[in-house]
This record gives C-alpha cells, sequence and structure tokens, in this order.
C-alpha cells in the first residue's frame, strides 16, 4: 500500500499533499493503470489521516483523469504519468547520484546543490524556448 | 436529504454562564456535518470544555439553542445513547478490571457491540484482566475508547484526549479513533492543544478564545482563504478592500501580514505564501475579541440579535 505521510508545517493543505504523492508514485512507475488506491478507511486507520482529505484528494485525481472511482470496488489508477521506463530511470538516477557526489565534493550543502539544479533548469528550458 | 450536507452538531448564539456574571461561553453559532471531524482549540479556560459539556448535556444553556443529532442535549437516556463523551484524562473505576468495565458497559448500553470493543482492546494490546489503576496512560486512553465506540455514538465529543500520551501512544490512539469513526460514520469532535496532529486528523474547526468562537469552518477551506502576504512597507499599507489583516509584523524593510482573502493579490510587488494550521490559530488567539471591542454591550441583548 502507498505509505501515505502529512508534513503539517509545509503551509501545503493535506489533501493537496495526497495528490502529490500519488502524482510522484505515477511518474515514477510504482502506481500502474489498473492498480487499486488503499481506501480512505485504510488510510485513516493505518496512517492517521482523516478520511475526507483522502477522498478530496482521490475526487481532485478523478478530476485530472488519473484515477476513476469505481461505485462499491474502490478507487483504481486510470493512467500513469511515468516519462520513462523504471530502468532508464535508474540510469538517470545513477548519473545524478555521481553529479551529487561531485557537488558534495565541492563543498555544497542541499540547499546550495538545489540552487545549481533550478539555476541550470531555467537557463536550459530558455535555450530550448530560444 | 443529501447525506454530504445533513448537519450532526448546530449551535446558535449558544451560551453559558456560571452564576450571575461569568461567561464560560456565549454567542456560539456552529455547523458540524455528519461524520465531520473537528479541532476545537484555544488557551486552557478559554470555553472549549464548556462547550464541549454543553453538548453532551453536562451543562445547561443559558442562552442561545444547540441541536446535537436533532435533539436538544439533555440527560434523557434516549439522548445518551447516541452520544459518546470522553472526559478530561478519561476517567475509569481504579478497581474495576478491563474485563469488568465491558461487562458493567453491556449492562448499561441495550446497542452494546461487545465484539468491536475487544476486537479494539486486542488491537491496542490491553489485558483484559488488568485492573483500570495499573494501565499507561495510552492504554487507559484506548479501553476508553473503546467502551465509548461499543455503545456505538452517531457523536462522539473528546476533551483533550491527548494530552497525557506520548507520541506513538498518540498515533495509535488517533488511528483507532478515525478507524472507529469512518466504521460507523460518527462525527467526532475533539480538543487538544496538538495542532500537528490536529491539522492530520480533523476536516472542520473551531477557535475559541476568551468565551468566543473566534474562527469556524472547513480546514481546507480556511487554509485556503488565508495568505501571508509580505512586501515594502508602502506595497502592504495599500491592501485593496475586502482584505482582512489578521496579523501584522513589522520590519525595517517589508511588512509580514496574515490575512483573509478570497482571491489572489493581483499586485507583483506582495509575495503571496500559504498558511499552515498554527499559523491560522495564533493569528485569531492573538487577535483582540469582539468583547473587548464592543466593552458595555450587555450579552443579553448581542446573544438575541443572534436569534
Amino acid at each position: 500500500m502507498l505509505d501515505f505521510r502529512i508534513d503539517t508545517t509545509s503551509g501545503q493543505p493535506p489533501y493537496a499533499q495526497l495528490v502529490a504523492q500519488v502524482k510522484q508514485a505515477l511518474r515514477l512507475g510504482w502506481l500502474q493503470p489498473g492498480d487499486k488506491l488503499p481506501t480512505a478507511h485504510q488510510v485513516a486507520s493505518s496512517v492517521a489521516i482523516n478520511p475526507n482529505t483522502v477522498q478530496k484528494a482521490y475526487k481532485e485525481l478523478e478530476y485530472e483523469g488519473l484515477v476513476v472511482g469505481k461505485a462499491g470496488q474502490g478507487t483504481f489508477v486510470q493512467r500513469s504519468l511515468s516519462q520513462s521506463t523504471p530502468s532508464s530511470l535508474a540510469a538517470l538516477s545513477r548519473r545524478l547520484e555521481r553529479w551529487l557526489a561531485a557537488a558534495r565534493a565541492a563543498g555544497l550543502d542541499e540547499d546550495g546543490i538545489m540552487d545549481v539544479i533550478e539555476a541550470t533548469m531555467r537557463d536550459f528550458d530558455r535555450q530550448a524556448s530560444a | 436529504m443529501n447525506a454530504a450536507t445533513e448537519i450532526a452538531i448546530e449551535t446558535v448564539g449558544a451560551g453559558h454562564r456560571y452564576g450571575h456574571q461569568l461567561w464560560g461561553l456565549r454567542g456560539c453559532t456552529l455547523s458540524l456535518p455528519t461524520g465531520s471531524i473537528t479541532a476545537v482549540v484555544g488557551a486552557n479556560g478559554a470555553g472549549k470544555t464548556t462547550l464541549l459539556n454543553m453538548l453532551v448535556g453536562l451543562l445547561p444553556a443559558s442562552a442561545g439553542r444547540l441541536r446535537v443529532v436533532g435533539e436538544e442535549p439533555s440527560s434523557k437516556p434516549a439522548f445518551l445513547a447516541r452520544i459518546g463523551f470522553l472526559a478530561q484524562d478519561c476517567p475509569l473505576y481504579k478497581e474495576f478490571s478491563v474485563a469488568d468495565m465491558l461487562h458493567f458497559g453491556r449492562a448499561m448500553n441495550p446497542s452494546w457491540d461487545d465484539d468491536m470493543a475487544r476486537a479494539r482492546l486486542a488491537s491496542a494490546d490491553v489485558p483484559l484482566d488488568r485492573r483500570a489503576g495499573k494501565l499507561s496512560g495510552g492504554q487507559r486512553a484506548q479501553v476508553a475508547l473503546a467502551l465509548a465506540v461499543a455503545k456505538r455514538p452517531q457523536v462522539l465529543l473528546l476533551d483533550e484526549p491527548l494530552a497525557a500520551l506520548d507520541p506513538l501512544a498518540r498515533r495509535e490512539f488517533l488511528k483507532n479513533l478515525l478507524d472507529s469513526a469512518v466504521a460507523s460514520n460518527i462525527t467526532v469532535m475533539l480538543s487538544s492543544h496538538l495542532l500537528g496532529d490536529l491539522a492530520r486528523v480533523c476536516d472542520h474547526l473551531i477557535v475559541i478564545s476568551e468565551g468566543e468562537v473566534r474562527l469556524t469552518g472547513e480546514l481546507d477551506q480556511l487554509l485556503a482563504e488565508h495568505h501571508w502576504v509580505s512586501g515594502a512597507p508602502e506595497q502592504t499599507s495599500r491592501l485593496p478592500g475586502g482584505v482582512e489583516v489578521l496579523a501584522e509584523y513589522r520590519h525595517e524593510r517589508h511588512n509580514r501580514l496574515l490575512v483573509r482573502i478570497d482571491q489572489p493579490l493581483l499586485n507583483p510587488a506582495l509575495t503571496m505564501e500559504p498558511v499552515d494550521l498554527e499559523d491560522l490559530v495564533l493569528a485569531y488567539l492573538e487577535r483582540p475579541g469582539e468583547s473587548s471591542e464592543r466593552a458595555g454591550t450587555p450579552w443579553a441583548a448581542r446573544e438575541a440579535s443572534h436569534l
């Protein structure tokens, strides 16, 4: 079962955090079309999250066409967000690990690393759209 | 009637006065749907316990009216059978074993679900032969919850149920509470100071300060209507109409305001950020109340205007 987590200090409403976590699982291929999402009751009693929060998140995902609720059966993944195969994701992840090791060796902390990544992505997107 | 909009708890201008002068709670107007889970927050002595005691019929209304599952709270057995209540510190008879309490509960409550009570106690690892006086704080809370839920109430009110529990026991208690609430569609109201726990488990909020409800509504909606706005002082001092400033923090070159608005501010010189439950609660608790603004207004006249 997807282990939902809530960060109550993030300022993002809990239902939006659940939506983001399902989308992340869809992008990473942890959830595939046809998979059943845990029921609101299961999430409430296993992770101590408000059941209405879970239902609200599922409604939002359904509205976006990512999942479908089937009466009396549950909520099922309709569409994947995976942009690549698990093996190429793993290969990309290994290359990023090598880059992260180099960044750490150069003395960057986590904030410094995120700054470089964000700045580079902005430049990259600008060049791509130019 | 549409199940989603059915109201389980409703109060209009409700108040309770201790003696002739001291209002424990006044002008309290609330509307909570069936199946909702509501957090009641406020400083000690603000009126949280007064509200819960009024809703279970332990304190009479001195003003206004209350409806819980469609009935006026009272000590009538037919009303009490539909209400579960966990008072502060989960009082249990010390010499009774857990099994004794189950026996007692079964004898006293016509709709008692003994299998459910036993299953809950087993899942919380509570030994049935243990005397109440020998239980840990977490076990006592689980026993009190199992007993309250076994009478199959439609509404369950809990006064500071988490206060004496360590983080692990709190999480286990809340899992059990939500499991019961969802399984039987119970409307829940709990008071606590633990905002992190409340933000996870609650969908409605009541902020009480100095005997008055300062803020109430659906939690997600309240969070979406409130924002932090920061910017240069000349910008933050010229906010458009319809923006309610709840808190203001002045700095040398910028101000930070907590505001209530229903749409984004289209001013690029201002930064908007979301608020969390703690920001929201503190802003409303620190705010002077209507009572201090309207000093001298007779309460009877104000409450009459709510009815």
